[in-house]
């Protein structure tokens, strides 16, 4: 059901962009713009929403030895001990996802035991996924700079490798749509991720997969022209957007999927990308012992004193000779 | 075992993990006799002054809910979105991906879908979009939000006192976020319109009034430590000395109650006293601060607080320059990582230094308290211990690592260092059930009661079946730990699962490996077995001497 209305939409969203090509200046400018804006704007809402409310207490998730005794190997990965550790451990989370790297599967076997496999596909997947989608990206960077940054043409070589087809088919174009198809897959698949998976979820991935193969199928086989891509791309980053006239329906449907996605980032799941850094049980150094953590609201309770537990059991206590503060 | 008696067995058989047809959004709670705990005590809740105390029933149709019990709770969570980031933060970046799914222990024996970390998770993220997210307020149940009706509460009673909060989620969630500071909050909720279970609300009460959970006053409490003096004396010809709230003592011990009341804790507590006198400790117990565990972790973090107070309270009253905590787990995540926050500083300490090695234990500089695991590594690397393992050898042992001193706390190394030097028999369960991959023991965080025992059955299968796989590999028959929890509720777990598998705590293979200067002839071990008839088929795998991490 929730697979069936996320691709419902899809397909409304795409109908939609189809109008794209009538009203250029709608969809070429101001579409792009206010999505821009708005995910400029939502994403500093929401950080700033996390941001305001405190971390009182330090409470980092340890999944090493804990420095203690100097003998000891202390693991400042996995349980760090001072701030380079933590950026060790942020930059392993963020730009290898060290955690999903753990990742196992349970089995029953033979009614009687349960065993803990390997399972690397969900973090190969997701590695595939987010890297390619950096590069691709950052490909896109020769349609927003002029001249062209010199980055960007080196990683187009690299991601042109296997030069087949003109114009080049890039690596990371296929490895998107094959990472999404396979996380997309897995969700339908793997029984437990289904049940827990909801119309976003599938929306997420229609979307990301609407703009990768809008983008391919504009590249390869409904080519348009690019020099005016450029020239509009270029009028958007300065701020003076002209629209040239031509330019294929199928540019338009690419770029107002991408609206789309901007425009619903922050205010859905997707937010994990700047989540990531503000998750206390990774961010945070095991140090609880060696340095005092402040707590900004820090509550008085009410709480029960010597005084009155000696008082409560005053007689008790000196019947078996225990001392006293106050004999009365 | 449980008091009552179970319909069905539990077996691994029985056991699927394929969740059913219908939505989760369209399942309610099923209140099935051993599966849940009993509701919180109304003369516990009055005495704490805490909201709404009555007498209701868990599984009663009507928890005579006040008025306005829905407003209490948006409140509530409003209040806790605004004081804690992390609240925020899980609240909004999960994307679902399942990673955590098969990682909690509960899942895992019950297959029961609510019981996968994202979903327990989800029950309360799905109030809070329908609430205070837009998406959720526009789309409703299209972006996974949900009403918070009287059903959905009862929902999150029986799934969030269905968490023992072990954080193992946590290690394998891409972003880190950790159901047990999720359940941490619910049950905060819950406990604003007066739900909670009995077995956390009573001990907490106790603990209030008296010090300890178990409510053993003053008297009593020094009746069992000269108890445990003369077990001693008997089993060693020595007489130790245990002083009790002296003041001007150095150190400040402090251990969980079950210590000196439960079996086989106790055994611990006897390795304790016979350390301590060994190496001349100039130290102290204290009737006041004679609790180191702390079931206000279980309630809410005003509980931790008032009831943890106590300990900096008497280490300043008594004049005591540090204090030495015993084993316990759930203690531990409390003195690690919320008692300096809470009630420090401790400015009116010093920072510990062994007395007899001179080791000062920097790692413990601002909070003043160092774990016994920690302090007897030291001394048997200072060579300061005449040790003889093989009066364990009729022990062929594994180690568990509690949930909280692996995953919050990290102490992984010295507990295995102590025990390798103390025992010649010593066998690793496979490493995806050890360290910071551990398995709960199914019923931590307050959840350790009778009538809950079917759920204990299940939750604490991965650590049994991983147990069972060592005693069949290795032979081994006992399954060493250091946490008071552990030490209770594991015994009827293996009697369940693998019977005659035997539970025991570090320090009750120091006291047996311990030589005490004039001794008498050593000829039980400290639970009173006669020493040298235990065989142990394995082949002796680190001989003698000292095994260096």
């Amino acid at each position: 059901m929730n697979i069936w209305l996320s691709l419902l939409l899809i397909i409304v969203l795409f109908l939609v962009s189809l109008l794209g090509v009538q009203s250029p200046q709608l969809f070429g400018v101001v579409i792009p713009y206010a999505a821009i804006a708005i995910f400029i704007l939502g994403i500093v809402y929401r950080i700033v929403k996390w941001a305001r409310s405190p971390v009182p207490f330090r409470w980092p998730t340890t999944a090493g030895q804990q420095k203690s005794l100097p003998w000891i190997k202390a693991n400042n990965l996995e349980s760090p001990h001072n701030t380079w550790g933590v950026i060790g451990r942020m930059f392993l989370e963020i730009l290898l996802f060290r955690s999903l790297f753990r990742n196992t599967k349970v089995e029953l076997r033979d009614g009687s035991r349960i065993l803990y496999g390997s399972e690397k596909f969900l973090w190969l997947g997701a590695m595939v996924f987010h890297w390619c989608f950096l590069i691709i990206i950052l490909r896109h960077f020769r349609f927003f700079t002029e001249p062209v940054i010199e980055f960007v043409h080196w990683l187009q070589a690299v991601d042109g490798l296997f030069a087949i087809s003109v114009p080049t088919f890039y690596i990371s174009s296929i490895l998107i749509v094959l990472a999404l198809l396979y996380l997309f897959a897995r969700r339908i698949i793997n029984p437990q991720v289904r049940y827990i998976s909801l119309f976003t979820d599938y929306f997420a991935l229609f979307l990301l997969l609407a703009i990768a193969i809008s983008g391919i199928w504009m590249r390869h086989f409904d080519k348009v022209d690019i020099v005016k891509v450029k020239e509009l791309a270029l009028g958007l980053v300065a701020f003076s957007p002209t629209v040239p006239d031509g330019i294929g329906v199928i540019f338009y449907i690419h770029l107002f999927f991408v609206s789309v996605l901007l425009v619903y980032f922050p205010f859905s799941k997707l937010m994990h990308m700047g989540g990531i850094f503000f998750s206390p049980t990774r961010n945070l150094a095991n140090t609880n012992r060696v340095k005092r953590h402040i707590n900004p609201w820090n509550p008085d309770v009410k709480i029960h004193t010597y005084e009155e537990y000696e008082d409560d059991f005053r007689d008790l206590m000196k019947s078996v000779g225990l001392p006293l503060d106050k004999e009365k | 075992m449980a008091g009552e008696k179970r319909e069905q067995p539990v077996t691994i058989e029985d056991i699927s993990h394929k969740p059913p047809k219908k939505g989760w959004m369209d399942t309610t709670a099923d209140f099935r006799k051993g599966t849940y705990c009993y509701s919180g005590g109304e003369k516990f809740v009055k005495y704490l002054d805490l909201p709404f105390p009555r007498e209701w029933k868990s599984y009663d149709d009507d928890w005579k809910l006040p008025e306005n019990w829905q407003e209490i709770i948006f409140e509530g969570m409003r209040e806790r979105l605004d004081k804690y980031r992390s609240f925020r933060v899980f609240m909004d970046i999960c994307v679902r991906c399942g990673a955590c799914a098969d990682k909690c222990h509960f899942f895992i024996g019950s297959g029961d879908p609510k019981n996968m970390p994202v979903l327990r998770a989800e029950l309360l993220r799905a109030v809070y979009r329908r609430n205070f997210t837009l998406a959720g307020k526009l789309m409703g149940k299209m972006a996974g939000a949900r009403e918070l009706t009287v059903p959905v509460l009862k929902e999150w009673f029986y799934y969030f006192f269905q968490c023992t909060e072990c954080r193992r989620c946590s290690v394998y969630c891409p972003y880190g976020i950790d159901t047990c500071e999720i359940t941490m909050m619910a049950r905060e909720l819950l406990s604003l319109v007066g739900l909670g279970i009995n077995w956390i609300i009573e001990p907490v009460a106790n603990c209030f009034r008296t010090g300890n959970h178990l409510g053993i006053q003053p008297h009593a409490f020094k009746d069992s430590i000269e108890f445990a003096v003369d077990e001693v004396e008997e089993l060693t010809g020595i007489k130790v000395d245990a002083p009790i709230n002296k003041k001007g003592a150095e150190i400040l011990f402090v251990a969980p109650s079950a210590d000196y009341f439960g079996e086989p804790h106790y055994y611990t507590l006897l390795g304790y006293l016979m350390l301590f006198h060994e190496i001349g400790l100039d130290y102290t117990w204290s009737t006041y601060a004679s609790e180191g565990g702390n079931f206000g972790l279980f309630h809410s973090h005003e509980m931790i607080k008032r009831l943890n107070n106590k300990i900096y309270h008497e280490a300043k009253r008594l004049g005591v320059k540090w204090i030495l905590g015993g084993e316990c787990g759930h203690m531990w995540r409390v003195l690690h990582q919320y008692m300096d926050t809470m009630n420090g500083p401790a400015d009116f300490l010093e920072v510990p230094v062994s007395p007899v090695t001179g080791t000062r234990f920097d790692h413990a500089q601002s909070t003043k308290m160092v774990h016994i695991c920690e302090f007897t590594s030291d001394l048997i690397k200072n060579d300061k211990l005449d040790l003889d393992p093989s009066r364990n050898d009729h022990w062929n042992v594994t180690f568990h690592d509690s949930c909280n001193t692996s995953r919050a706390m990290g102490l992984l190394e010295e507990p295995r260092y102590v025990i390798k030097n103390t025992c010649n028999n010593f066998h690793e369960m496979p490493e995806n059930t050890i360290k910071e991959h551990t398995f709960c023991c199914g019923s931590g965080s307050g959840l350790g009661t009778d009538e809950n025992m079917e759920m204990r059955l299940r939750g604490g299968l991965p650590r049994a079946n991983a147990a069972k796989f060592v005693r069949e590999k290795f032979g081994v028959n006992v399954v060493s730990c250091i946490c008071a929890i552990d030490k209770a509720t594991l015994p009827p777990l293996f009697e369940y699962w693998i019977p005659g598998m035997e539970v025991a705590g570090v320090h009750e293979f120091v006291g047996n490996a311990l030589n005490i200067k004039g001794q008498s002839e050593r000829k039980t071990d400290l639970r009173g077995e006669p020493l040298n008839d235990g065989e142990v088929e394995e082949e002796i795998v680190e001989e003698g001497g000292k095994v260096d991490v």
